[in-house]
């Protein structure tokens, strides 16, 4: 039997620079922080990041990490407005591929169906398609003849997702309500990788919640990192939920570029254990 | 005349949008006065209605906002990735903010400038694209100005009647935008070539105050009539379903 568990350092060890890595969750709920705040310390750049996206992509914009975001939104949920994306779209710097959601989902689906594109009605005559000038449409082949958005795959070179618990052979269970689109991200990605609350033995599953929770099986997942506390500033119900005071205080620390190196001394320039050390010790 | 405020009018107005609706997602996704709105309308003359707490979960009981009131009578499970089912197949009307609102009915939460380097970037198209050549979309503006209510907006996400038109076959025929309603008054895209016109005014509000406030010709202006006003049933309803009066922050005259 295979034993994934691995680190965020070895994640972070297989990017390269320019490549496209997708994070599981969505806004501020369940992100994989603890595999980000590796990022922020890795000398990585140039990355094309696809994300329903929260304070993940707002920490690798403002750490001059992305070449190109591919998103539908960038929200940090009780604060709608993610500050240090909005710098970095406002900077100019950062290349963008809006997306509707619909578009986003079935982009993600077809990269993990290995098909080229799926069909949808969503995006069709919206500004969508005009900034992203590489999108194409395919009409129906049968008599209705509709036009429709061929959305292209979102292929992805490493996926990570964060999951309440797993096994250390790669099976992934949420415990929240919302399994979110994580599976779709494993699917899309060529390296996928969990990170998760508590690696617990696959005999204890059962009695952590009913079979509908094992969301991910063993088959999508290459690596397996404990970490506990790793969604961190993101909520992670049942094991804990958003945090509010510190997520304001990320927030704030984007009003200029002393505030925001304050706070990456404060917390981000150390490894994860110091991390949580003075999250902690706040 | 009632001594209801003007938040109490929005709160009918976020109902009345509901109307011969029948057994679909309700789904106010911005604003407490869309909230109480759409459970006054289950409450009273839309029974059928579904409703999410926001997040994963359809509850069957009307629960008040900002209290922790009788617990969530969960009927149905719907984490996002079941909405698109939702969406796609139609059975959806959704209350949307606006950060711009064209005179045609086009939308914008998206970004305010050029694409390539905005002078506001904003959420993002999010699921407007695709609601808007789906199911029943309406927008909810707690702060009607010229700012939101602009001649053409920077970004299209969402599509008014005559851009989906244009389209034709489905996506012309699922487009479906029925009101905006504002702190000031209620329109809909149905005046001259699918154009903004008034529907109601709030009472207390001049139409010449819409006027000043709005960006574009509104028509409509003289023939437009008083936003309903809530019978004292509604009124006791309301009031249980906002027994903190949130609804005066969001609208405070």
């Amino acid at each position: 039997m295979a034993d994934k568990r691995t680190t965020e350092a070895e994640i972070v060890a297989e990017l390269k620079d320019g490549m496209t890595v997708g994070f599981g969750g969505w806004g501020a709920r369940r992100k994989p922080m603890s595999v980000i705040r590796a990022i922020l310390r890795s000398p990585v750049k140039d990355l094309t990041v696809v994300s329903w996206g929260g304070p993940d992509v707002g920490l690798l914009c403002a750490a001059g990490k992305v070449k190109k975001l591919v998103y539908a939104f960038v929200s940090l949920d009780t604060i709608p407005l993610e500050p240090h994306f909005r710098l970095a779209r406002q900077s100019g710097k950062v290349e963008a591929m809006e997306l509707d959601e619909g578009m986003f989902y079935w982009g993600l689906y077809a990269a993990g169906l290995r098909l080229p594109f799926m069909p949808n009605r969503a995006g069709i005559g919206s500004d969508v398609m005009r900034v992203n000038p590489g999108l194409k449409t395919v009409r129906s082949p049968y008599e209705d003849g509709e036009e429709l958005v061929a959305v292209p795959a979102l292929n992805l070179d490493l996926a990570v997702v964060h999951m309440n618990r797993a096994d250390e052979r790669g099976n992934g269970q949420f415990l929240g309500p919302d399994p979110y689109f994580d599976e779709l991200f494993l699917m899309a990605a060529k390296r996928r990788f969990m990170t998760c609350e508590r690696i617990v033995r696959t005999e204890d599953f059962a009695r952590e919640g009913s079979f509908h929770t094992l969301k991910i099986n063993r088959m999508l997942v290459d690596g397996v990192v404990e970490a506990p506390n790793g969604a961190h500033f993101t909520s992670c119900v049942p094991d804990y939920p958003r945090d509010e005071v510190f997520l304001a205080r990320y927030a704030a620390s984007a009003a200029n570029p002393q505030a925001w190196q304050e706070f990456r001394q404060d917390f981000l320039d150390g490894d994860e254990a110091e991390y949580q050390r003075r999250v902690a010790a706040r | 005349m009632s001594t209801a405020r003007r938040a109490d009018y929005c709160v009918i107005a976020c109902a009345e949008i509901y109307r011969g609706d029948g057994e679909i997602l309700a789904n106010p996704t911005v604003g407490t006065i869309p909230y109480i709105g759409a459970r006054l309308a289950r409450a009273t003359f839309e029974p059928d209605l579904t409703m999410t707490d926001g997040e994963a979960m359809l509850v069957a009981n009307n629960q008040p906002v900002g209290v922790n009131g009788n617990p969530a009578l969960v009927e149905g499970w719907m984490p996002f990735r079941l909405t698109f089912d939702v969406v796609w197949a139609g059975r959806r009307h959704v209350v949307m903010g606006a950060s711009q609102i064209g005179r045609d009915g086009d939308t914008n939460i998206s970004s305010i400038g050029p694409y390539e380097k905005p002078s506001a970037q904003l959420l993002g198209p999010r699921g407007a694209p695709g609601n808007t050549v789906n199911h029943q979309t309406s927008y909810w503006v707690p702060n009607h100005s010229r700012r939101v209510f602009v001649e053409k907006v920077d970004f299209i996400s969402g599509l008014g009647p005559s851009r989906a038109a244009r389209l034709g076959g489905k996506a012309a025929a699922y487009n479906d935008i029925r009101f905006v309603i504002s702190d000031l008054c209620v329109m809909d895209f149905k005046g001259e070539g699918s154009c903004a016109r008034l529907v109601s005014i709030h009472p207390g509000v001049e139409v010449d105050e819409i006027r000043a406030k709005t960006g574009f010709a509104l028509e409509n202006g003289l023939t437009a009539v008083a936003t309903r006003d809530p019978s004292p049933a509604e009124i006791r309803l309301i009031d249980q379903l906002d027994p903190n009066g949130l609804r005066y922050r969001e609208v405070s005259v």
